[in-house]
């Protein structure tokens, strides 16, 4: 029996005994020691990355669906890489990536690199602002939330931040932000959980004076935060330069590339000794309106090809670096963008506001592949027409919290993620992953007929156990949930009736325990 | 219960609750605060020193003594017109103070305006840190009036990035823009930014196409410029798409950097909207007639005049008051604004009506707004009336711009905000202007205004701005009185006062040089007074004051306005 398993069903008397990394310990209540002890075990050393593209990757034109290859000519062509030119990827031909990200390829050939396929949310939102708020509080669209997932999970396990932090036990900061804000993903339910650091040999240190007792107005509360702030400085500055000074990086990071500066100083920071377990660099550009690419005549190269150049050299050396530094068994990160772009491009050789895209998670322990399939394009694409999703981003996030961090899935389901997700096979099994998933088991038929009109049949096949099935707009608005329940094994037939529906292109989507797998529709 | 969660809570039970840390609220807003009289009925309370630098922090880029001064003696009805009554003509315009004995411009003589053109390759860089120079020479001079303020506003509200737009004469003439209609109508104003070529640039708005509209312009225009995307905002999807057709057309003329509508690009058929716009349906138009769907648009858009009117005026409110705006606040001070606003436009009116208010001079409305990047500049520069090279043209160019270098080094590159939305400060929920702050940006303040206060900061090779502190201390009424030096200083530079225990500390580890009795100080002062070429009296007086004013600077009270 696993030990996440064995404590669900402990019962929680006061002389039980229970293990933490073999060891028994005779519970007998809560000290402050045994708390240490078990925050420690919590706290596996292990380190998250979240790069976060800052505006809007185009996903369509960075993991490249080679297999849609003539549907998307007709719907982009004046944007769209030749398709002699996509880098190909071992093992799939029918999948490949933008030519200027050689250093990623390279990585996934090498078995580093999971890809998630088309990953959003319900009923998309296309605000750079808002959809940034979804993603970092990993909320609903219609939900709005003030903390971020990643500081809450911080929060949930330094109990009691931030008072009494730093200690002897937690010496060092909780999360990292390479740059001068912290993001917003760090927001703790009572106070951010991260501190800034854009030079970290250069880091102050402040004087501590006489502190007056700060009114109860509004002036009080913000000379308070004003503090607390002065406060985070000086009491993590020691530690910080330290961690710093302790190494130097060992790999050659590519010049002029703001993301390989700032992963340049969190493999230092990680190598130098750090227990910081989460860490958020960024870069900026990815909201490609125009000249996403130089012209229609060269569409591998611009600035949707210059970016990916950055994140993927960055990406390069940083791996490289954590390998020759010892500590690659023990990172690994993500990249994530508030949208994906439309699937039809404008006239101005650029793309807007869409949904779905792929999240690329990297590292020596990640389940080497590709989750999910690739988007399907339909034959005429409308500007309305977007990616619908296949993951929620959240199922992600919900992988990184149970799988990387192994953190409880009750508590992830009620505190941190707000509700369940289920997991993706992103980490090797041997990472203590209860579950292996695989999209491509689940049989979801086409429906039939197709295009129809007023009725359509959709044929499924139940591994047994909990079955959504779901219908989306062509924006990836959730219309309706045909099917939510315990559907026993077998095979099912379901009516849909789209006599209501204006005509278009839909997208219906099977969830079940066994991951999930969607298809197109069209109605007449 | 599980063993987990029971352990968590059994620990947690023990932990004091009471910690003012965990007072700071951040995942909601402060909202359990007194936020003050609730009322937009002008202030007829006591107007003394105290309300004019309240008037002050918030309508400038900071003040000396004399500025409060001036301003004290008058009554608050026309301290507050005073500082509303901006000079009609905008600032000349920014010249050339970039010619270096290694390369000089052929076509602009030094001290000449570039801004008639034409555009220079050569000099794109040159112009844009000129540009960004001449604008902190606005912040930084001495004029009594709220233009820079409002201008910063606008320059949040309409965002833009001088390094995107490319152009320096088409970012240069948007900023003048913002200065001619920073008090002017509103309605006129986001007809002139709509058609603005550095917002057409920035937004994408001047390749918008018919055969396949790009929807950056349409979707700001309504989320960020007008309607907001507030509860009230219920504009679709649909309805951006369909503002994108009716902007379809718009061009700039790179040789006169100005907008011209070209009726080929238009997209000529009907625009039908939502139900939150009554449906209302654009009547395509061909030919230079395209140009008035424009208006149309724009019509329609303020036909929603309360969402319009409340959404500009919560971020006036925010901008000049605090950003807490509870249900309260939104009843008697946000509605009954922006009722009086939506009748005509009139920016000048709504900003004087919310700076006369009992509610904007509440003693709970003092103090609680975090000062940007600029801000913390700015006033340590004029409260140390920081002197500036009066020539050569390209020492006083390197002067502001080496002012400028420091708010972008402390989080605030004016001209250009990190995207359209502005800063975080202005917008993002919960922190508002508390995400100036975190452990990178507050050291980077304190060590910034230290080093102008006590060491000066070095612009170009053996040239300085630093504060004279002998000056500051001498614009007093008695110098030599360390207790009341002292009070003075803490007047003028923090909002809130310091307890008599901090002051006795303050005042026995600095100015007394660890001593107890004040005659150390006043000894030391009158010494100085008495020999003022002497440098070792000069130097001591100089220590006690740069010490004392160091500890000021480096307190949080510090970066409150």
């Amino acid at each position: 029996m696993k030990r996440k398993d064995f404590l669900k069903k402990a019962i929680p008397a006061a002389m039980v005994p229970f293990f933490i990394n073999g060891i028994s310990i005779k519970s007998m209540a809560s000290t402050p020691m045994l708390e240490a002890i078990k925050r420690a075990s919590l706290k596996n050393g292990r380190v998250f990355v979240l790069i976060q593209l800052n505006g809007g990757n185009d996903g369509l034109n960075t993991i490249i669906p080679i297999d849609q290859y003539s549907n998307l000519s007709a719907a982009r062509s004046n944007i769209l890489v030749q398709q002699s030119k996509v880098l190909a990827m071992t093992g799939t031909n029918a999948t490949g990536m933008h030519p200027a990200m050689t250093g990623l390829r390279n990585m996934y050939d090498s078995g580093k690199v999971s890809i998630v396929q088309s990953v959003g949310y319900p009923n998309p939102n296309f605000s750079h602002f808002r959809a940034t708020d979804i993603w970092h509080s990993a909320s609903d669209s219609n939900q709005y939330v003030g903390s971020g997932w990643a500081g809450r999970y911080l929060e949930d396990l330094y109990t009691g931040f931030p008072t009494g932090y730093p200690n002897t036990n937690d010496p060092d900061p909780l999360a990292i932000s390479i740059g001068y804000a912290v993001s917003t993903a760090l927001m703790g339910p009572t106070v951010s959980t991260g501190v800034a650091i854009s030079n970290p040999t250069s880091f102050y240190q402040l004087v501590n004076g006489t502190v007056d007792p700060a009114p109860n107005t509004p002036a009080g509360h913000e000379l308070t935060y004003v503090r607390l702030v002065l406060q985070q400085t000086q009491s993590y500055n020691d530690t910080v330069k330290a961690a710093a000074q302790a190494v130097t990086n060992k790999a050659t990071y590519p010049t002029n590339n703001s993301l390989g500066d700032q992963l340049k100083i969190v493999a230092n920071l990680i190598a130098g000794g750090l227990q910081t377990p989460i860490y958020t660099v960024s870069l900026g550009g990815f909201d490609t309106h125009s000249a996403q690419v130089t012209s229609s005549g060269s569409t591998d190269t611009g600035n949707h090809a210059d970016l990916w150049k950055k994140v993927s050299d960055a990406i390069a050396a940083f791996q490289s670096d954590c390998e020759q530094l010892g500590i690659a068994d023990r990172v690994a990160g993500m990249t994530y963008s508030e949208f994906g772009r439309r699937i039809k491009s404008n006239a101005s050789l650029g793309t807007d506001h869409g949904a779905a895209a792929p999240v690329i998670v990297f590292g020596k322990n990640v389940n080497p592949g590709i989750i999910g399939n690739n988007p399907t394009i339909p034959s005429s694409v409308t500007v309305n027409d977007n990616v619908p999703m296949q993951y929620d981003f959240r199922q992600v996030y919900a992988s990184v919290l149970e799988d990387w961090f192994q953190a409880s899935v009750s508590k992830i389901d009620s505190d941190l993620l707000l509700k369940h997700f289920d997991t993706l096979a992103i980490f090797k099994s041997t990472l203590d992953v209860k579950k292996v998933k695989n999209g491509n088991n689940i049989t979801l038929m086409q429906n039939y007929p197709n295009p129809f009109k007023d009725f359509t049949n959709i044929e499924f096949v139940s591994p047994g156990g909990h079955v959504e099935l779901r219908l989306f707009d062509s924006q990836g608005r959730l219309l309706k949930t045909l099917i939510n329940g315990t559907v026993p094994r077998g095979n099912y037939t379901e009516v849909l009736d789209g006599s209501n529906l204006p005509a278009g292109n839909y997208y219906y989507q099977l969830v079940t325990t066994n991951g999930q797998v969607g298809r197109h529709l069209v109605k007449m | 219960m599980q063993r987990r969660e029971f352990l968590t809570k059994t620990v947690a039970d023990k932990i004091p609750v009471k910690d003012p840390v965990l007072e700071l609220q951040n995942q909601k807003l402060p909202d359990h605060l007194d936020l003050g009289t609730a009322s937009i009925a002008p202030f007829t309370g006591t107007w003394g020193r105290a309300q004019a630098i309240h008037l002050l922090r918030r309508t400038l880029f900071g003040f000396t003594k004399a500025d409060v001064d001036f301003f004290a003696a008058m009554n608050m009805s026309d301290a507050v017109d005073y500082i509303m009554n901006v000079p009609v003509n905008p600032p000349l315009p920014p010249v050339n103070g970039y010619n270096t004995a290694q390369l000089s411009d052929p076509n602009i003589s030094a001290g000449s305006t570039w801004v008639n053109g034409p555009d220079d390759n050569q000099f794109t860089s040159q112009r844009r840190n000129s540009l960004y120079a001449w604008w902190m020479q606005q912040i930084l001079n001495p004029d009594r009036n709220i233009r820079e303020k409002m201008t910063m506003f606008w320059h949040n509200h309409f965002a833009t990035e001088v390094e995107t737009v490319g152009s320096p004469i088409i970012a240069y003439n948007h900023h003048k823009l913002l200065r001619e209609n920073c008090l002017g109508n509103f309605k006129t104003f986001v007809k002139n930014v709509t058609i603005d070529p550095a917002m057409l640039v920035y937004l994408n708005g001047n390749v918008n196409t018919k055969t396949a509209p790009d929807e950056n312009h349409a979707r700001e225009l309504m989320e960020l410029f007008t309607l907001g995307k507030g509860a009230d905002s219920q504009y679709t999807e649909d309805d951006v798409k369909n503002a994108a057709k009716v902007l379809t057309g718009w061009r700039i003329n790179n040789s006169t950097y100005t907008a011209f509508f070209n009726g080929n690009n238009h997209e000529t058929s009907n625009k039908t909207f939502s139900a939150f716009f009554n449906n209302t349906t654009i009547t395509g138009q061909t030919g230079a007639n395209g140009a008035l769907e424009t208006d149309d648009l724009l019509n329609m858009i303020f036909s929603k005049d309360d969402v319009v009117a409340r959404y500009i005026v919560r971020k006036l409110y925010r901008y000049f008051v605090y950003y807490v705006i509870d249900s309260t606040i939104e009843t008697n001070i946000i509605i009954p604004l922006a009722d009086d606003f939506k009748a005509n436009w009139d920016i000048k009116q709504l900003v004087t009506a919310l700076l006369k208010s009992q509610h904007f001079f509440d003693t709970n409305n003092m103090g609680c707004n975090i000062k940007n990047p600029i801000e913390v500049i700015s006033t340590c520069s004029k409260v140390f009336s920081i002197q500036y090279p009066t020539g050569p043209v390209e020492d006083q160019y390197q002067a502001w711009y080496a002012m400028f270098t420091l708010g972008a080094y402390a989080g605030m590159a004016i001209g250009n905000p990190p995207n359209v939305s502005g800063w975080p400060a202005y917008y993002q929920s919960p922190q508002y202007t508390e995400s100036w702050l975190n452990s990178d940006t507050l050291p980077k303040r304190i060590f910034i205004t230290v080093a102008l206060m006590a060491v000066g900061y070095q612009y170009k090779a053996g040239k300085k701005l630093q504060a004279d502190v002998i000056a500051f201390a001498q614009q007093f009424s008695n110098p030599e009185d360390p207790t009341k030096l002292i009070q003075d200083t803490i007047d003028l530079l923090l909002p809130l006062d310091l307890s008599s225990t901090s002051k006795a500390t303050l005042k026995q580890s600095t100015l007394l040089f660890g001593q107890s009795a004040d005659h150390y100080w006043t000894t030391a002062w009158n010494d100085y007074i008495a020999a003022p070429t002497d440098a070792t009296k000069k130097g001591t007086v100089t220590t006690g004051l740069q010490l004392m004013l160091k500890y000021l600077l480096d307190l949080a009270e510090n970066q409150l306005s």
